[in-house]
């Protein structure tokens, strides 16, 4: 006699082979079916990993604006009840920034910052572009290396000395090439000598292009572009370790209102920001966003699933007689449950596969033409394919024990 | 299997099948104690009502008995569990319908193998459609096992049917009606195969409400209102082949004219 536990594994077997014929018989109708799952795992896939990508993107961003990094801009958010924007009154001198300088010592770097718009040119070229002034601490802060070329120094700062450093964008539309050291670029018809190409940071989150910008001393700039004045937009520092941002950020806060002559009570005619909380601003953004993705994707998941429920119960009293049939020529109950059992997982995850495929191509292409990272986590897709799976057996299951229970004699008659 | 009567086949003893539909109680089949012997052709026959269909389901082991007890082959299969029947089924029987039941955008070949899925024996597919492409030629069909339903005729359809009945070498084959949707030659085609399976040592118990076709069986079973009212030996029995050669004769004849 045959061991009863081998003999289930062949009826196993065989039912699978009977599931496999059966979905063969419907091909368009599987096909179709498994689409729903497709689109679904697919959509997840893309989503998330868009999400994702969108995230990284805008960590990069604030990562690239330097490590332990306070913002100081000129002009309160509430000034006296009219609420002028950061940077908006020119309360900032620069003798606040050299105060900071002196009397902060948690702060290691500080660079002034100016901010205009000119058209540049040289040669026949011009090119509207965003002219920023700083110090010379500016590129360490930013961490932000030069391709080619040098920084300008702090004696150029000191002198406001004619010079200037480029991005790769505003060196392309105007020289046609990144190789323009040495080359002199007309700010307003002044000639700056372009000391040091930047390395390319590409779009923000918000698509500006961080590459299209001049970058020279605040000193030149302030004198040359924006023709005198003596406020700064913003005041840029970077303390040494996180732990330094905030008691940093409140001597910064009292050394201003005491230079700025601010009595007890009244509002600052500064803002003062710290990376972090940018950041977190930000990062809680692109989270809601991902989540959304996550949710739309979701639905279109379980609007599948419901498809394989529906053409599941449809098939089964479409096929009444086959179940009858089958059940006069010797199959079990149990074998009519695990045959359409069988076939309904079958189906989640095929489209489950396929739908991760077309997910990851899809997030590839999507990144690759609106210019975003895409970040196909392994975890998304071990997910997508266990609920692809699961979907099948959570919808399946109902049409395939009412298969199960069809009474032979009633399902044989059924027309 | 032999050809002589002595074993018995199939046995029924006081069998009784009542249904209830909401309040009225249904006696369907009231004390039907029948005995057939191996190797014996029976037409069960009854006007609609007279519970031969009833009583089918219970000699096909698609239903139980409420009373009484029903042996196969020597086996007491009346208070079988339903796993234990579909068993009966497999092994001990073979299935031909009305409507021939066969798996549609299923080829020929895939039909015939249906009940050796569910077998407890194990073969390889290669063996499967081996054996099942012996069962399709034994019943005329060889080289059509890739044919599916729709490309087949009725008579065609209803020989793969009988291939399927086949191919789990049954004890009994339990024909309903198997010609019901049949012309009247294909009938008789059909009858062929089923003297010619006789003749082998084969069981078949056969439904019908035509007396010509009932005439082809060695024993006619007669219902009437639940209970056996006649069983008797066909006298006079029709020979299959002897009819075919007849009405091919008469068509010539009128092909002549």
């Amino acid at each position: 006699m045959i061991p009863k536990n081998f003999t289930r594994r062949l009826r196993l077997l065989s039912t699978f082979k009977i599931a496999a014929r059966a979905l063969r018989r419907n091909k368009l109708r599987s096909a179709l079916t498994a689409l729903g799952i497709i689109i679904g795992v697919g959509a997840v896939i893309a989503m998330v990993s868009i999400g994702n990508g969108a995230k990284a993107q805008v960590e990069a961003q604030i990562a690239g604006l330097g490590e332990n990094i306070i913002l100081i801009f000129s002009g309160s958010t509430t000034a006296s009840g009219i609420r002028t924007g950061w940077g908006g009154a020119g309360t900032l001198k620069i003798e606040d920034a050299e105060a900071i300088r002196r009397e902060v010592p948690a702060v290691t770097l500080v660079s002034e910052e100016v901010v205009s718009t000119a058209q540049v040119m040289a040669g026949n070229q011009n090119w509207f572009t965003r002219i920023y002034g700083e110090s010379a601490d500016y590129f360490d802060l930013r961490q932000w290396a030069l391709a080619d070329g040098a920084p300008f120094t702090d004696q150029d700062v000191r002198s406001a000395n004619k010079v200037c450093v480029v991005g790769r964008t505003t060196a392309t539309q105007i020289f046609g090439s990144e190789d323009v050291v040495g080359q002199v670029l007309r700010v307003k018809n002044v000639p700056f000598q372009i000391t040091g190409v930047l390395t390319p940071k590409g779009l923000t989150s918000q698509g500006t292009d961080q590459d299209d910008i001049v970058i020279m001393p605040y000193t030149s700039a302030m004198k040359r572009v924006l023709g005198g004045g003596t406020t700064l937009r913003n005041i840029n520092a970077q303390v040494a370790s996180p732990g330094d941002l905030a008691p940093a950020q409140q001597q910064i806060i009292a050394l201003l209102r005491q230079r700025h002559n601010i009595r007890e009570g009244r509002d600052d005619d500064f803002t003062v920001r710290n990376q972090e909380e940018i950041a977190a601003a930000q990062t809680a953004t692109t989270e809601t966003m991902t989540a959304l993705l996550a949710g739309v994707a979701v639905i279109s998941l379980i609007v599948g699933g419901i498809g394989i429920m529906n053409i599941m119960l449809v098939s089964v009293t479409e096929r009444t007689r086959e179940i009858g049939t089958r059940m006069a020529v010797g199959a079990h109950g149990r074998d009519i449950l695990t045959q359409f059992l069988i076939e309904a997982i079958s189906l989640s995850a095929v489209g489950g596969i396929i739908g991760i495929i077309l997910g990851i191509v899809s997030a590839k292409v999507l990144a690759a033409v609106k210019n975003w990272p895409s970040l196909i986590s392994p975890g998304s897709i071990v997910a997508a394919f266990l609920v692809s799976a699961a979907v099948g057996v959570f919808f399946g299951f109902y049409p395939a024990r009412k298969a199960a229970q069809l009474d032979p004699i009633d399902a044989l008659r059924y027309e | 299997m032999s050809n002589s009567s002595d074993a018995t086949a199939v046995r029924l003893e006081e069998v009784r099948k009542t249904y209830h539909t909401g309040e009225v109680e249904v006696h369907a089949v009231r004390g039907v104690s029948i005995e057939i012997g191996q190797g014996e052709f029976v037409a069960l026959m009854g006007s609609s009502g007279s519970g031969k269909s009833t009583l089918m389901n219970i000699l096909g082991c698609l239903d139980r008995p409420t009373a009484g007890r029903y042996f196969l082959d020597g086996e007491d299969v009346s208070s079988l569990s339903r796993d234990e029947l579909a068993d009966v089924r497999n092994r001990k029987l073979g299935f031909v319908f009305q409507s021939f039941n066969l798996l549609s955008r299923t080829s020929a070949l895939e039909n015939v193998e249906l009940p050796l899925l569910y077998s407890e024996i194990a073969l390889t597919s290669a063996q499967l459609r081996e054996k099942a492409e012996q069962v399709l030629a034994s019943v005329g069909l060889e080289g059509r096992g890739d044919h599916t339903p729709s490309q087949l005729s009725g008579g065609q359809q209803q020989r793969v049917a009988i291939a399927r009945a086949l191919i789990n070498d049954p004890e009994v084959i339990l024909a309903d009606e198997p010609t019901g949707n049949l012309d009247s030659r294909t009938s008789v085609e059909v009858m062929e195969i089923f003297q010619t399976l006789n003749e082998k040592g084969i069981t078949i118990i056969m439904v019908t409400h035509e007396q010509d076709i009932a005439s082809y069986a060695r024993r006619n079973i007669v219902m009437r209102d639940g209970l056996v009212c006649d069983d008797i030996v066909v006298q006079n029995r029709f020979n299959a082949t002897a009819e075919l050669e007849k009405k091919t004769a008469a068509e010539a004849l009128e092909a002549a004219v």
